[in-house]
């Protein structure tokens, strides 16, 4: 029988910081980067999938992951942190469903989402979530595409426009230059790769970058033949 | 002596032209003794949303309260008007939670769409199944007589004044075959950018 803690792991520092929150995001920034940008009709996600091996079957496994029809997400940092979020997400979003008979707005998943990660810094026992996500999602409702981003102090912000993980000053600085309010989907996309291509070190192909789309049709991972196609009008 | 003729309620509501209307009689009972004429079965949730609750009094109250708290919060949370269709599906929830013990009300709901303003009514049974129409809903002791009356008095598109006389005649009318049901009746007529209400008093009986 293992004795479960009843005092809090993240506790304040004497500067007033939680440092596990603090390292937390550390290893958030150093994990591979992901980019989100919302446009005018729709959100697009990327992010970095390097494999270590050539061995690897990396089609198997996804970085971004569907909630519900109308929203997906993706992260920065420790992924099988990440793999729990998804879990919790999507439990979250089908509970709503089942009491409003009603698909969950954005901003309410990502609400319930952030409390879910800040209760792990206030809980017995267990530590900060090691990841930041991205989240995107329609509004079935308003009609309108929203960007939101949680970090593991169970923070959330709602941007136009972001990258998180490895380089993330440098991606916003880039987006910050290539970024305006009636950019449409197809070219947010463009911009989101290129956005990738400023820290990526080798040769990027559909296979080690993944790319997700949120519109009025609602949440798509795109195909590794859909993400060759937006590859090659940029290369 | 059916749990849910132990208090007597008569309640309907019909769709009209840009419009619905929701009426309630008046009478609180115990049996055979009338104790209240001017007891609430019709409760405002929203600017343009009402339930109405017939059946065991304790329990319309109850549920009302219990109502008013989930959409208290949902309306925070979510920061927007609850929409009529949801509400009911937040009401088929909350009763179906008791699926083994439940409250003894059949509730009847009428709105507008906060966004499309487009009409809406529904009715329910005690443990949430939904049935949501396009014509009327009626719900209490003298479902039956209701029912009667809709169906004869009832036609599409009608205005507000119409509809206004259409549910009186057939609330009024009904209530008066029903022992437990009546002392006065209720009607709220909801428009787009306002909601008219009138007391109306019949056989005070």
């Amino acid at each position: 029988m293992s004795e479960r803690y009843s005092f809090s792991l993240t506790t304040f520092s004497p500067s007033g910081k939680l440092v596990q929150i603090e390292y937390a995001l550390a290893a958030v920034a150093a994990g591979a980067p992901s980019v989100g940008i919302k446009a005018t009709n729709g959100v697009v996600l990327a992010t970095e999938k390097k494999q270590k091996s050539i061995l690897y079957d990396e089609n198997s496994i996804h970085k971004i992951e569907m909630i519900t029809k109308n929203v997906g997400m993706v992260y920065s940092g420790m992924g099988p942190d990440y793999r729990v979020l998804v879990k919790n997400a999507r439990k979250l979003a089908q509970q709503y469903y089942l009491l409003y008979q009603e698909h969950i707005p954005t901003a309410q998943i990502v609400q319930r989402v952030a409390n879910v990660m800040q209760e792990y810094t206030q809980s017995g026992g267990v530590r900060p979530f090691g990841v930041s996500l991205l989240l995107a999602g329609w509004d079935e409702d308003e009609e309108t595409p929203y960007l939101y981003q949680c970090d593991p102090s169970g923070a959330y912000f709602a941007w136009k426009a972001t990258a998180i993980g490895k380089n993330h000053v440098n991606g916003k600085t880039f987006l910050e230059k290539r970024y305006s309010d009636n950019l449409e989907l197809e070219d947010a996309v463009h911009t989101a790769i290129l956005t990738l291509k400023e820290s990526f070190e080798g040769q990027m192909t559909e296979d080690n970058i993944e790319i997700g789309i949120c519109n009025q049709d609602g949440f798509k991972r795109l195909s590794p033949a859909e993400v060759k196609d937006y590859l090659a009008s940029v290369q | 002596m059916s749990i849910l003729e132990y208090n007597g309620a008569a309640i309907i509501a019909m769709k009209g032209k840009n419009c619905v209307a929701i009426a309630a009689d008046r009478r609180f009972g115990i049996q055979a003794q009338t104790v209240s004429t001017n007891f609430q079965k019709m409760f405002e949730m929203g600017p343009r949303l009402f339930i109405g609750l017939p059946g065991l009094a304790t329990d319309v109250q109850t549920v009302a309260q219990k109502l008013q708290f989930r959409v208290n919060l949902y309306e925070l949370r979510e920061n927007r008007r609850i929409k009529p269709k949801t509400f009911m599906s937040m009401v088929s929830n909350l009763l179906y939670e008791r699926r083994f013990g439940p409250y003894f009300v059949e509730p009847v709901i009428a709105g507008l769409d906060p966004k499309t303003d487009e009409p809406y009514i529904a009715s329910m049974d005690l443990i949430g199944c939904p049935m949501v129409t396009e014509e009327f809903v009626v719900s209490g002791t003298c479902s039956e007589q209701m029912y009667g009356m809709c169906e004869s008095l009832w036609k599409p598109d009608m205005g507000p004044d119409d509809l206004l006389d259409t549910i009186s005649q057939a609330l009024q009318s009904a209530v008066d075959r029903d022992a437990v049901s009546g002392w006065g009746c209720l009607v709220h007529i909801i428009e787009k950018d306002k909601v008219t209400t009138t007391e109306l008093k019949g056989r005070m009986d």
